[in-house]
């Protein structure tokens, strides 16, 4: 094994999700053969993103400020907000540019076997800001799997007391594939919430 | 449907072998040991993705090799179908189809459909409910792949209520904080009965569709000596007969989930839904199990194989059938009677450790298996 500071290096970097010893080992000695401003720079940022970057006190998104971009945009309304388990999820909707609602991030979603429940999750703020009374309709855009499901239904059940409309992302076939590339999990669950044309 | 040619690479025994077998039945022959059933055993890999023998796949990749690769180029409707799978036990397999990669393993299930009779299937009659669940979801994903999904679903649900009530359970032991996680049980509740009563109704439709090609091949075996009867058990249901409907299934799981509640969080794990299920095998008026002889037993898991396989024949495809070691186990009337009814198969793979156990009226390929080696007598 390596010795001192480069084998601390490569342990730090196989600690990082999806990166294994090979990987940790390839970019320690990537880092290692780079120019020093590069690597001053990428450890700038490192301290930065941890210094700055915080989240937003109303939706739970990342944030620069006190409130993220989404939940200080004038142009967006309250009526509508979607409820997503992870930040990196609103990024994968914002793609779309159809939804000019705002947000709420739970953090992740019920899930007995990782010990999330419910008082693990950003829930109580949804109540709150849901009381104070601007939103008319929730999305629901948790993922598509069993922990996303049951995370659906308990907000569904949560939320229909208070007399606002809960609804979930449809789950079916990618668009601009194949009919006999979808698998048969997703193709029965489109077959399942098929729809009248007219 | 039929296997025409298996060439298979570090698999069991088998360093390198290259095999052409014929339509119809072919039979191999060979001493204990020698690698017969390590054959027939690919071809059912081939076609279902787990071993009729070991639940892992480590047993299945030769000594001192990393991985193995089963081969076959499979006959159906005049085409020709090549089937490429590397099985390396603590990755994940990779498949290839006519030569492309599929993104998944699992995507070759099904290409090619067999129907495996082994001795092991002694159990489906004499063993655990577990073995006969199994039996009934194999065929039930065979029939409708969707149902691979629903049952991945369903048993999530279950590990995930399961973890809930445990924790309780604990909390509540150690005086710590235990009936607060409850609440979300209803949450679980609800979807075990949505996921239960899915795979529930595809049991129950299928059990009625499967009954009577049981019966037929019962009747077949036996010589009509006795009446084999299929029933679906479900403790949580209170004896009342249980039907196919989906939503009416999702209601009685439900009141089931609900009166169940005080006993399953005392002892913290899900006693209610088709996890715990079972089907009753009779034989005339007695259970088989523990009432059925050696011969009945035998025979009845036999008729419950030779059941599946007309039932796909009927409905879709017909299987490559896979008789392994099962004529020695018979008589001289059964074997005859098992012999007539299989010769119309597409392909009938036996394997046999005398050649004088199976019937003449078994005509077809004969194939000596010694020493590592496959020789075509026939």
């Amino acid at each position: 094994m390596y010795e001192g500071a480069l084998a601390d290096l490569v342990d730090e970097l196989g600690r990082l999700p999806g990166i294994g010893p090979k990987s940790a080992q390839r970019i320690a000695f990537h880092v290692l053969g780079s120019d020093k401003a590069d690597v001053d720079r990428l450890a700038d940022v490192l301290r930065t993103v941890k210094e700055q970057v915080r989240f937003c006190t109303v939706c739970g998104n990342v944030a620069t400020e006190e409130q993220c971009r989404i939940c200080r945009d004038p142009r967006r309304g309250d009526e509508l907000i979607c409820v997503v388990e992870e930040p990196k999820d609103i990024i994968a909707v914002e793609r779309t540019g159809e939804f000019r609602g705002r947000y709420h991030v739970l953090g992740g979603a019920i899930n007995p076997l990782d010990g999330v429940g419910p008082d693990d999750l950003r829930i109580r703020e949804l109540m709150m800001r849901l009381q104070a009374g601007a939103t008319k309709e929730v999305i629901i855009a948790t993922d598509p799997n069993t922990e996303g499901e049951a995370t659906a239904t308990y907000l569904a059940l949560m939320i229909g007391p208070m007399g606002l409309a809960v609804s979930r992302l449809a789950s079916g076939l990618p668009v601009g594939g194949d009919l006999e590339y979808a698998d048969e999990v997703t193709l029965g669950r489109a077959f399942e919430g098929r729809r009248l044309i007219q | 449907m039929h296997v025409r040619r298996l060439q298979l690479t570090d698999f069991r025994s088998w360093s390198q072998v290259d095999v052409t077998f014929p339509e119809g039945p072919s039979v191999l022959v060979g001493p204990n040991g020698h690698g017969k059933t390590n054959l027939v055993e690919s071809v059912g890999y081939l076609a279902t993705g787990a071993s009729h023998r070991v639940a892992g796949d480590a047993p299945l990749v030769r000594h001192g090799a990393e991985s193995a690769v089963i081969r076959a180029a499979i006959g159906h409707e005049g085409r020709e179908l090549r089937a490429d799978l590397t099985i390396q036990p603590g990755k994940s397999n990779r498949a290839r189809l006519n030569r492309s990669p599929l993104p998944r393993a699992r995507d070759l299930i099904g290409v090619l459909k067999a129907v495996v009779f082994a001795p092991e299937d002694l159990s489906l009659v004499r063993g655990e409910p577990e073995q006969r669940r199994r039996m009934l979801d194999e065929l039930l994903i065979a029939r409708h792949p969707r149902f691979a999904g629903v049952r991945a679903d369903y048993e999530r649900v279950v590990r995930q209520r399961n973890t809930l009530l445990r924790t309780a359970y604990l909390a509540r032991k150690t005086g710590g904080r235990g009936n607060t996680d409850l609440h979300t049980l209803d949450i679980w509740d609800r979807h075990l009965a949505q996921h239960g009563a899915d795979l529930l109704a595809g049991r129950l439709a299928l059990l009625e569709s499967l009954s009577p090609y049981v019966v037929k091949a019962y009747d077949a075996v036996s010589a009509g000596r006795g009446r084999p009867q299929m029933t679906y058990q479900a403790a949580w249901a209170d004896a009342e007969p249980l039907s196919p409907d989906r939503d009416l299934l999702t209601a009685r799981l439900a009141a089931a989930l609900a009166a169940a509640r005080a006993r399953e969080t005392e002892r913290g794990t899900t006693l209610v839904g088709p996890h715990r299920d079972d089907l009753l095998l009779r034989l005339g008026d007695l259970p088989a199990k523990g009432y059925a002889s050696h011969g009945e037993s035998w025979s009845y898991a036999l008729a419950l194989r030779l059941g599946a396989a007309e039932l796909l024949r009927a409905e879709a495809v017909s299987p490559v059938l896979i008789l392994d070691d099962v004529f020695a186990e018979l008589d001289t009337d059964r074997r005859e009677r098992l012999a007539a009814m299989v010769t119309h198969a597409p392909q009938v793979l036996v394997t046999c450790a005398v050649a004088e156990d199976v019937p003449a009226a078994m005509t077809g390929g004969r194939f000596d298996i010694c020493d590592g080696e496959v020789n075509r007598v026939v």
